[in-house]
């Protein structure tokens, strides 16, 4: 089977967010970059997938030369080759314009089933799985925490408001990776070092049949005017009480401050 | 036209469904347009009355498909936008919506922002917010599209009935589903749903087992008419499912209350419920960060607390 993976490059979780001088942008300088962490059930799905089935995994990420590191990362989880989108034309892509780009390398090489992460942290936009799927013209499956390959027939579940739902599609299809789809393998040394030596493509824009135009910035049908930090949270009342004291204060907040009660 | 998606499943309209159309019909009068909803699938037809309580000056209904189809749905709503000229398509930030709206915004080529938290009109167009960075940051953006599309965080947006013409308009979507859902399970029918709720009631490691969750503060939280949350250690640790799970792994709410027992308050968990308009947190730990951000904040045993709520409670409701 020919599989493929779609990765992201982002700051760490932990990161403390600095505006920078442009108003519209973060500071870059000093944070720690990791593969988003619904990427990683994606690589773990792909690669347990080609390990039932046999085949090969091909992991993609489209970014700056940095990201090269986040495709080592999927390399060393299993993956066997990569491709890096990197040019300064991809660069200030937003959710539509990366998928442009992404739809492109699936139109090249014809993968069988295609894992994302169900978003990047960060943007938090959880739309370009579905995106890249709507434009090759293929079914997906969303938020996906289990999946079934029987021939060319999948089934994922997914979360709803209160329970579950199966959905059922073909291959080709897309798939997009939430939390408790798999546990992520942590890479090992031996991985570390075969790693290194996989072939790593990258592309441009040209190589892809698009014109600089229709990917980045200028591709995008959303463009960030500012950012932001929120306005702090002021801490409010903090008592240290009896128990049967402090549950009264509980009620009376939600009385009268809340007024849910 | 503004239009509006309205999440449905066997006749039962989303409360974020009815936030969405509240919204639709604000931008609506901000932009002097008329208010379209579309509504779809089973249960579509039963659903009508009540959404055009909130000014929808058109209904689109159809019955059809008869399970939720990704790649269908988003033919039937690019298909209604398409027709009446949407110039903006809004959709509620439920399971559904996120699932399939990316599809619309290909199908219309219209750029989509999601979860967002606000929105501006200037100049005739719209401008929208959403927190990013796990809500370390805010966004301000525009759309360089025609048409713009967003879903909206649930529970963020206000309620408001008001009125429309409420012409009804019925078609069908064809085609043949790509994927389609195949079984539904409810779990935790009759329960309150995380997302929708007005009051949360949250544990983490410091509630220390199981049982907790099931008995006190599921008892705590029917009491209050409440859902039941979760940090991601307690999910962890196997206590309480995923589902449950509230941060940036997990669900993001919007509560008018979270209450959180026995929680750290680590920055992902509080990009989770970061946006609740009150927090009350119970810690042992005087110095645990979630008292940061705690509206009140108890330092006390929460397995002391707790018991001594439930009865103040069922106290001030009888
Ligand atoms: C990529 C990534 C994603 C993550 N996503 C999420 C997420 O979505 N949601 C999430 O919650 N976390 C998430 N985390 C984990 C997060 O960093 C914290 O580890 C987690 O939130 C801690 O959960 P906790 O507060 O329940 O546990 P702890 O940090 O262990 O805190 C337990 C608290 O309970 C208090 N306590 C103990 N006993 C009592 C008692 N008897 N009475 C009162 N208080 C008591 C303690 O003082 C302590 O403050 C994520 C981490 C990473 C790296």
């Amino acid at each position: 089977m020919n599989i493929m993976v779609f990765i992201k490059q982002v700051p760490d979780t932990e990161t403390k967010i600095k505006i920078a001088d442009d108003g519209k942008s973060i500071v870059e300088d000093g944070i720690n970059w990791i593969v988003s962490p619904y990427d990683e059930f994606a690589i773990e799905e792909a690669v347990k997938t080609k390990e039932n089935l046999g085949g090969e995994v091909t992991v993609v990420s489209m970014g700056p030369s940095r990201a090269e590191s986040a495709l080592r990362t999927a390399l060393a989880m299993g993956c066997d080759k990569a491709i890096l989108l990197e040019d300064a034309a991809f660069e200030g892509a937003d959710a539509y314009s990366t998928a442009k780009a992404l739809a492109k390398v699936i139109e090249k090489h014809n993968p069988d089933l295609i894992f994302f992460g169900k978003q990047g942290v960060g943007n938090d936009n959880t739309q370009v799985g579905q995106l890249v799927a709507e434009m090759v013209g293929i079914g997906h499956i969303g938020t996906c925490i289990k999946l079934e390959i029987d021939g060319d027939t999948i089934r994922g579940e997914r979360e709803i408001e209160g329970g579950r739902e199966t959905i059922e599609t073909k291959l080709p299809a897309i798939v997009t990776a939430q939390r408790g789809l798999n546990e992520p393998r942590y890479p090992n040394l031996r991985g570390i070092m075969k790693a290194k030596k996989k072939p790593l493509e990258k592309l441009t824009p040209a190589d892809l049949g698009l014109n600089a135009d229709e990917v980045g910035l200028a591709g995008a049908k959303t463009v960030y005017v500012s950012l932001e930090l929120p306005p702090a949270r002021q801490a409010g009342k903090k008592i240290e009480v009896e128990p049967e004291v402090a549950a009264k204060e509980i009620v009376e907040f939600l009385k009268n401050e809340a007024k849910v009660l | 036209m503004i239009l509006v998606f309205a999440d449905q499943r066997d006749g039962n309209l989303k409360k974020a469904s009815k936030e969405a159309i509240s919204e639709g019909k604000r931008l609506g009068s901000a932009l002097s347009l008329p208010l379209g909803v579309v509504v779809l699938g089973k249960g579509a037809g039963s659903v009508v009355d009540e959404i055009k309580k909130y000014g929808a000056d058109k209904v689109f209904v159809s019955e059809t498909p008869d399970a939720y189809s990704p790649d269908l749905y988003a033919e039937g709503v690019a298909k209604v936008a398409k027709e009446n000229g949407a110039k903006i398509v809004v959709f509620p930030g439920t399971s559904m919506c996120v699932d399939f709206a990316p599809r619309v915004s290909a199908k219309l080529e219209a750029g989509l922002v999601t979860d967002i938290t606000a929105t501006e009109v200037k100049d005739g167009k719209l401008i929208v917010r959403k927190p990013v960075y796990s809500g370390k940051a805010i966004a301000t953006v525009e759309f360089k599209s025609d048409i713009a599309m967003v879903t909206l965080r649930p529970n963020v947006f206000e309620l408001a009935e008001s009125e429309g013409a409420g012409e009804v308009v019925e078609f069908s979507v064809e085609g043949e589903a790509k994927a389609k859902a195949v079984k539904v399970e409810m779990k935790e029918a009759g329960k309150v749903e995380l997302t929708e709720a007005t009051i949360i009631v949250s544990g983490g490691r410091g509630v220390k087992g199981p049982e907790y969750f099931q008995n006190e503060l599921q008892q705590l939280a029917d009491l209050l008419g409440a859902a039941v949350g979760a940090s991601r250690a307690a999910v962890d640790a196997g206590w309480i499912d995923h589902s449950h799970q509230v941060g940036q792994t997990g669900k993001v709410v919007s509560p008018k209350v979270y209450m959180a027992f026995g929680i750290s308050g680590a920055i992902q968990h509080l990009a989770g419920m970061g946006t609740s308009q009150y927090i009350i947190a119970v810690n042992k730990d005087p110095d645990a960060p979630i008292f940061n951000v705690a509206s009140l904040g108890v330092v006390a045993d929460l397995f002391k607390v707790v018991p001594a709520l439930i009865e103040e409670i069922k106290k001030a409701k009888a």
